[in-house]
């Protein structure tokens, strides 16, 4: 187990410096010269040829590179020119209220996914199941800025039950900040859970025909436990890999949920650095997302490990 | 011991589907893409009004003889809108994903023909671009390149070439072993003449079906990005700016949003749909049975 | 001669195809008393495994069963889910085939002993553990304790299978089903596992059925025998009659098919040639005529019915039976 950590981690290792070269190549080679972006239209060219020898921007490319990743190494990823911040407050500040979305829509899409799928695996090609399959392949077709004007019409607009817009945190008024956070959250959810239902419906359905059912049956073991115990168990290692495949469909998808529900979360950090062209705040942000999403692909490698005891022992 | 061989397959095995009949959402689904692909391709002789006039005193006018569908926030025709976003959406959601059946198709058919490092390689750097999430790649691109449909169309093209080189690396593998392939081998073909005449018609198959599936997610992430306002810049119309648009007025004049909205997930859905089968119909695991 | 504990009586089971329905069992009847041994012996796809699948009630859903299987004077194809269910693990119990997929793979097999006890038997969670270890160790697993907190993939084949008779026996059943239980093992833990299921069954009083292609399976441990082919039952007799005289060309055959251990390793087996008929086709006469070295017009004509031959007990269905008994070649 400690073996397959340790090798995991080390070819993880390319991958996150293949990560910071391709961010820092968008930045550097594309056009838009970050010394006209900050001087705007005063920019003259003594004033350009000034700035950037200050910034390092008449060294060599490589260089460049290189002492840039240095600084990144020292957690030193930069300050936007506009608000002063450092890229890691700016960041440190929007990650909760991202995380928060994330945690609750992948709760609710979990909360919906599971329990259809495993109605519909319970009796495959039944007129439950057939409306569900066909209801999740429409979802599918949904982008989730469709869900979100849905939903604001339904409930914020005619009904009147929530705010479209808004955000207070959750340690000062945590019954309103839930509040703010049902109809973001639940649009998300509803993008997410008809992956979560065809994976794990395939899967329990394929579960179902193997022999340790027909056991389990012949035990005379309570319809219930052969679903929840036999059979969902060994299904829910897919569950896992969707559950992480889906951080980085999140990660998109709070980009516009944090923007049509203005939540101030890493997705609208990102939108606002665009908007305001904070270059570095959107290459310190690229470069922390990319990496995060590695890294969580890595965990959930090793939650496999964890919930399968044949990776466990070393047998797979 | 041939005929004595014993196993739990004398349990019968679910009964494979036959020929599946295309059935009737599949002729709807491309009815539905007829009519606005040759929508969007005649949109200039149509009897349009210009999409782009705008006429303060019909702000959100409703549905009358002039403007069919009304117009919106700013005086448009909104039927002109409509049909003219359906141009743009569909021009970015077919050439992006044919850069990314181009290029992604080619390098998994060679990837996956010659193995070895250049295998490896490939693999590596697809990992590298999947780490980015999509949209956030595609933002923070578009925001160095700047807003213009050939930029936003060539950004989502580089996107879709990791996944339709995954498809084409996987067929090719499932081919290369096949006899015809190792027949053309043992006959001294050249490399060029099996991967062109022999791998290549295999290939093209799996890698249209899932071209299909490829626009209905790049009309989305197109839509996605025009939505928020950093995708096609105004004042071009695409489904996504006009949803984005009519989110502002979603108390009083839904429509706004909501028939731009039904035209992408129609849309969408339909190519889904289509591509689904398609995908089916060509899936090498199943012509295996 | 006392009442049976099981029963089957015309028993049909239909699967639907997509090339028309599949008839796997075809008018079988049968019965068992309560403590003897029954062996069903056949080709793969003879129809043994989904008549003992119609006996236990885990046909495929889609099957259709007609008949009747009278069990302790119930029809359990009429059995409510429920009373089935309860009547599971305390009176019918079955071995399958390939321990490798009949343990769940993400359980321990202390679970997995400890929850068919739980549901049945009323112990609480202490009482179930010892009564596990105990099936363990009567099932020849050394150190029991230590294997309940394992997984069955930290076991060997002969060891899972142990496992297995030990999770079918956990609450003494009156019917233990054994489909193939050795088939799935190496050849030197085969006769281990069979002299296990023998010794259990005698000490608990158990009836069995043992379900095998392998006539030398039976030969010794079973007091009947009923050979079937295509769905039919085909030969049916006490063991030692069957082996005295066989009357059956295909009972015949699949003895010849036997792999004896004095045969020089590596001669190809004389293995029955052609294959079982298509069970979506029904023939009109016999099903084996078309593989039967003994077969004439008539048998391609009409179904032979199963006969009484003049020892005792002993049914055939064949209108050219063999003359000469064959002796025991196993």
């Amino acid at each position: 187990m400690l073996i397959l950590v340790v090798r995991r981690l080390l070819g993880m290792l390319p991958v996150l410096l293949a990560v910071s070269l391709l961010t820092f190549l968008i930045a550097s080679l594309l056009p838009g010269d970050l010394a006209f972006v900050i001087l705007g239209d005063q920019a003259t060219p003594e004033n350009v040829a000034a700035l950037r020898h200050d910034m390092g921007l008449d060294q060599p490319l490589w260089w460049r590179y290189l002492s840039w990743l240095g600084h990144v190494m020292q957690g030193d990823l930069g300050r936007s020119f506009r608000t002063g911040q450092t890229v890691l407050q700016a960041v440190g500040e929007r990650f909760p209220v991202s995380l928060q979305l994330m945690l609750m829509a992948e709760f609710i899409g979990l909360l919906i996914g599971v329990p259809i799928a495993i109605a519909c695996a319970a009796r495959a090609g039944g007129a439950f199941d057939r409306f569900m399959t066909g209801s999740a392949f429409a979802m599918l077709s949904m982008p989730s800025f469709l869900v979100a004007i849905l939903l604001i019409y339904l409930f914020a607009v005619e009904l009147r039950w929530l705010p479209a817009t808004g955000y207070v945190p959750f340690t000062e008024e945590p019954l309103a900040n839930l509040r703010f956070f049902v109809l973001p959250a639940l649009t998300l959810a509803l993008a997410e859970w008809p992956g979560i239902m065809r994976v794990l419906r395939s899967d329990m359905i394929a579960t179902l025909q193997e022999d340790y059912i027909a056991l389990a049956k012949a035990k005379g073991l309570k319809p219930s436990r052969i679903l929840f115990v036999h059979a969902l168990k060994p299904s829910s290692l897919t569950l896992v890999t969707v559950t992480g495949i889906n951080i980085g469909r999140l990660l998109g998808g709070t980009l516009i949920v944090e923007s049509i529900f203005a939540l101030p979360g890493i997705g609208r950090l990102l939108v606002g650095a665009i908007y305001t062209r904070d270059l570095i705040i959107l290459q310190g942000v690229v470069l922390l997302v990319a990496c995060g999403f590695v890294i969580v692909n890595f965990i959930v490698d090793m939650l496999y490990a964890v919930l399968d005891p044949r990776i466990r022992h070393g047998h797979a | 011991m041939a005929t004595l061989e014993l196993s739990m397959q004398e349990e019968v095995p679910a009964p494979a589907r036959g020929r599946r009949k295309l059935g009737v959402l599949f002729w709807i689904a491309s009815a539905w893409l007829a009519v606005i692909l040759s929508l969007a391709i005649l949109a200039p002789l149509l009897p349009l009004q210009n999409p782009v006039d705008m006429d303060m005193l019909e702000r959100r006018a409703a549905f009358s003889g002039e403007h069919w569908l009304g117009t919106d926030g700013l005086g448009r025709d909104e039927l002109a809108r409509l049909i003219f976003g359906a141009r743009v959406s569909l021009t970015v959601g077919l050439i992006a994903p044919l850069i990314g059946l181009g290029i992604g198709g080619a390098l998994g058919l060679l990837a996956g023909y010659f193995r070895g490092r250049f295998e490896t390689l490939m693999v590596g750097s697809m990992d590298v671009l999947l780490a980015f999430p999509p949209l956030i790649f595609a933002l923070a691109v578009t925001a160095y390149l700047g807003q213009s449909i050939p930029n936003l169309t060539m950004i989502l093209g580089v996107l879709g070439i990791p996944a339709f080189m995954r498809v084409s690396r996987a067929a090719t593998l499932s081919l290369a072993r096949r006899e015809f392939v190792i027949a053309a081998e043992a006959l001294g073909a050249s490399h060029a003449r099996i991967l062109l005449r022999e791998l290549l018609p295999n290939v093209i198959l799996p890698l249209l079906a899932f071209f299909l599936l490829g626009v209905a997610v790049t009309i989305v992430v197109e839509g996605a990005l025009s939505f928020l306002g950093l995708g096609v810049p105004p004042p071009v119309a695409s489904w996504g700016s006009m949803i984005g648009e009519g989110r502002d007025s979603l108390d009083v004049a839904p429509r706004l949003a909501f028939l731009p909205a039904a035209g992408l997930f129609l849309t969408v859905l339909a190519f889904n749909l289509v591509g689904d089968t398609m995908r089916a119909l060509t899936d090498p695991r199943q012509g295996a049975l | 001669m006392s009442a049976p504990l099981l029963s089957i009586e015309d028993v049909t089971v239909e699967l639907p195809t997509p090339r028309g329905n599949l008839r796997a069992v075809d008018h079988v009847d049968l019965s068992l008393a309560p403590g003897r041994t029954l062996g069903i012996v056949g080709e793969s796809g003879c129809g043994k495994t989904m008549l003992s699948r119609a006996v236990l009630q885990l046909l495929p859903k889609k099957a259709k069963l007609s008949g009747r299987v009278m069990f302790g004077g119930q029809d359990l194809a009429r059995l409510a889910p429920e009373s089935l269910r309860r009547l599971r693990a305390r009176e019918l119990a079955v071995v399958f085939q390939d321990p490798m997929t009949s343990l769940n793979p993400v359980l321990t097999i202390g679970t997995q002993l400890m929850e068919t006890i739980q549901e049945h038997l009323e112990l609480d969670a202490p009482a179930a553990r010892k009564r596990s270890i105990e099936l363990l160790a009567a099932v020849g697993i050394p150190a029991p304790e230590h294997r309940l907190a394992q997984y069955p993939h930290q076991c060997s084949g002969g060891m899972r299978q142990r496992i297995a008779i030990a999770i079918a026996l956990s609450c003494e059943p009156k019917l233990l089903i054994a489909d193939e239980p050795t088939t799935a093992l190496d050849v030197t833990i085969q006769a281990q596992i069979l002299d296990l299921l023998a010794r259990e069954q005698r000490r608990r009083h158990m009836a069995m059925i043992i379900i095998t292609h392998d006539l030398g399976v039976v030969a010794g441990r079973a007091d009947e025998v009923a050979v079937m082919y295509a769905g039919r039952v085909v030969e049916r007799a006490p063991t030692q009659a069957l082996f005295k005289r066989m009357h059956m060309p295909y009972t015949e055959a699949l003895l010849a098919a036997i792999p004896k251990l004095e045969t020089a390793p590596h001669t190809p087996l004389p293995a029955i040639s052609g294959r079982p008929p298509d069970p979506t086709r029904p023939l009109r006469g016999c099903s084996f005529a078309p593989r039967c070295r003994y077969a004439a017009a008539r048998c391609r004509e009409a179904k032979p019915e199963l006969k009484a031959a003049e020892t005792s007990g002993h049914l055939y269905a064949c209108f050219h039976p063999i003359q000469m008994a064959e002796g025991i070649g196993a």
